[in-house]
């Protein structure tokens, strides 16, 4: 009796895990196909071209059921996107590489002690609260430098705030791979007389840099995803940006601010959904590029 | 490469080596500094903004959306715990090497790494708009289920595997089956390290607000002396428009129109990273707490 009632519980046991691990899958299918079946909309409803949507840069949807197509090319949107992320990405990766190495080569004691826990909070603040200083302290100073009548609003304004935000996850990920270099090699390069400065940049860098690779694509990843922040600092014109300091959109900060001002169903909000697709189908690239970059690893 | 050369190029990866370190140094303080000073500043300009109204419960007050905030956070994690935690368990102890395997975990990697703004429209169009109803905190709270059931998963498995395979192995020999030996020994042991991936996701919550402009709405119309969790207007009702710390600071930045919307967003700002400072070092105590008991 007892024993029988064990193995029910046993049985029961492992088809609940199963099933709960298997509802994982369901999920990442179900957004996929929803957000498949919604992006496709604006080329299978409203018979908009896939290459105006992505190459032009006239973006006036019609707001309205019935109304006739404006145009809907997302082309600022996707370069603004690509711009502050790669921007933010040459600004964030120097300092969370040296960051790294201080952690695990210079001063692991301290490093451990206060630079690992800040780098954690860092990247515990809040995406809202990185925009509401950005607004309250970087644009300010940057109108003020540049001397801009408008306020500070701007390319850059975006790019340093997603930098700050995308440092700590490089950071974290360089450091494990760092870490996981053997002790051996850099032995082998001190008894060679190297100094740590020579050792850590001929022998510890290029052994760790799949794993930094990762790091990067994944704070890249992440700064393509990021959207209120950027969103509260970068002015939201519809237009490609010229220089540094002036204003553009991205999808993110588009979808944001756009998705309620038109009901469901017109072609505004279909683009919107569009852009939503191209986003996830961006993820899932980016995905695919780690476990390539991974894969290499173990070779 | 005569002595005289050899000295020379020792000299000069010597001055190389001194001038990276000190290069370091400076990076390593800087963003010590920089942290240190966005911490300062936001939590020193929410208290010179205070006075006593914006604590309360009205229109413009924080209590409302303080509320919410904790209310949400707590349901989600009722929910996502028990998810992940089981997903985690059915990774380390049930799942073999293979094809499902991999897909879940390529699944989870996934999910972890899609953008939250794309969950939150995810979370509108199946929570919102196909059950037919309007922003509401359930769909929000199942939008924060979404991102919190990764995490939770990982940090179980990562629990429950490195435990060693002797507290397995005792217990099996004890004629203990496979269920009880998750239950009884494993989940025990491991429950240290879930508790802080908990408190983690928990703060990842709270910060959040892209995944909810969308499903849980913008603003909230609560009265505070009804707490029947079925009428229209109780803070109780999950299935109201209820507005997070953080989706207020969004809104008093794009939309509102209230007179002094900067001093709230400030307030709003300061709660919030009070609040993620306070979940930080709760785990950081809980992680080093835990790792000294394993270790002994």
């Amino acid at each position: 009796m007892v024993k029988n009632s064990r193995k029910l519980q046993d049985r029961l046991g492992r088809t609940a895990v199963t099933l709960v691990g298997l509802f994982i899958v369901l999920i990442t299918i179900a957004i996929t196909l929803f957000l498949m079946w919604k992006g496709s909309a604006t080329f299978a409803d409203h018979k908009d071209s896939i290459l105006s949507f992505l190459f032009s840069s006239v973006w006036d949807p019609s707001m309205q059921h019935g109304a006739p197509n404006g145009p809907n090319g997302a082309a600022i949107f996707i370069l603004g996107s690509m711009v502050i992320s790669g921007l933010a990405l040459l600004i964030a990766t120097p300092f969370a590489v040296a960051c790294a190495i201080f952690v695990v080569e210079i001063s692991p004691r301290l490093g451990e002690k206060f630079l690992r826990p800040a780098i954690e909070l860092f990247a515990g603040i809040p995406s809202v609260v990185y925009g509401w200083v950005g607004i309250s302290v970087l644009c300010p100073f940057i109108a003020e430098v540049f001397q801009m009548p408008f306020g500070g609003e701007s390319v850059l304004a975006g790019a340093l705030v997603l930098a700050v935000m995308i440092f700590p996850t490089i950071s974290t990920v360089a450091a494990d791979a760092l870490k996981n270099v053997p002790a051996e090699y850099s032995e082998a390069a001190y008894g060679l007389g190297a100094t740590r400065w020579h050792m850590i940049k001929s022998v510890r860098l290029p052994a760790s840099m799949s794993g930094i690779l990762t790091g990067v694509i994944l704070g890249l990843s992440r700064a393509f995803g990021e959207a209120l922040a950027v969103s509260m600092v970068i002015g939201g014109r519809f237009a490609f940006p010229k220089s540094l300091l002036s204003q553009t959109s991205t999808l993110t900060t588009q979808i944001a601010s756009g998705m309620g001002s038109a009901a469901d169903g017109t072609q505004w909000t279909d683009s919107l959904w569009s852009m939503a697709l191209l986003l996830l189908l961006i993820s899932f690239a980016f995905i695919l590029l780690i476990q390539i970059v991974g894969r290499k690893k173990k070779v | 490469m005569n002595d005289n050369e050899m000295l020379k190029y020792i000299a000069k990866q010597k001055k190389r080596d001194r001038i990276a370190t000190v290069v370091l140094y400076i990076i390593a303080s800087f963003f010590l500094v920089l942290l240190g000073a966005i911490i300062v500043y936001v939590i020193g300009k929410g208290i010179s903004s205070f006075i006593p109204k914006y604590a309360g419960f009205g229109k413009d007050g924080l209590g409302v959306e303080l509320f919410n905030t904790v209310y949400m956070v707590l349901l989600a994690q009722l929910i996502s715990v028990p998810l992940g935690a089981g997903a985690g368990i059915y990774m380390a102890e049930y799942a073999r090497p293979g094809k499902v395997t991999d897909t879940i975990r390529t699944c989870i990697e996934t999910l972890s790494s899609l953008p939250s703004i794309v969950l939150g429209l995810f979370g509108f169009l199946v929570f919102v708009v196909l059950c037919g109803a309007t922003w509401n905190m359930f769909a929000g709270v199942l939008t924060l289920t979404i991102i919190c059931i990764p995490l939770l998963t990982r940090v179980t498995e990562d629990a429950i595997r490195d435990i060693p395979d002797s507290y397995r192995e005792g217990s099996y020999g004890l004629g203990a089956t496979k269920w009880q030996t998750v239950t009884k020994i494993l989940l025990p042991t491991a429950k240290g390290r879930i508790v802080t991936g908990i408190i983690l996701a928990a703060g990842r919550c709270f910060s959040e607000a892209a995944a909810l402009i969308y499903t849980s709405g913008l603003t909230s119309d609560v009265s505070f002396s009804d707490w029947n969790p079925f009428s229209q207007t109780s803070p109780l009702n999950i299935f109201r428009t209820a507005d997070t710390l953080a989706v207020r600071i969004w809104y008093l930045k794009t939309a509102a129109i209230l007179p002094d919307k900067y001093e709230l967003a400030d307030m709003a700002a300061a709660l919030l990273i009070i609040l993620v400072c306070a979940f930080n070092l709760t785990a950081r105590f809980l992680k080093n707490r835990t790792s000294g008991i394993q270790s002994r």
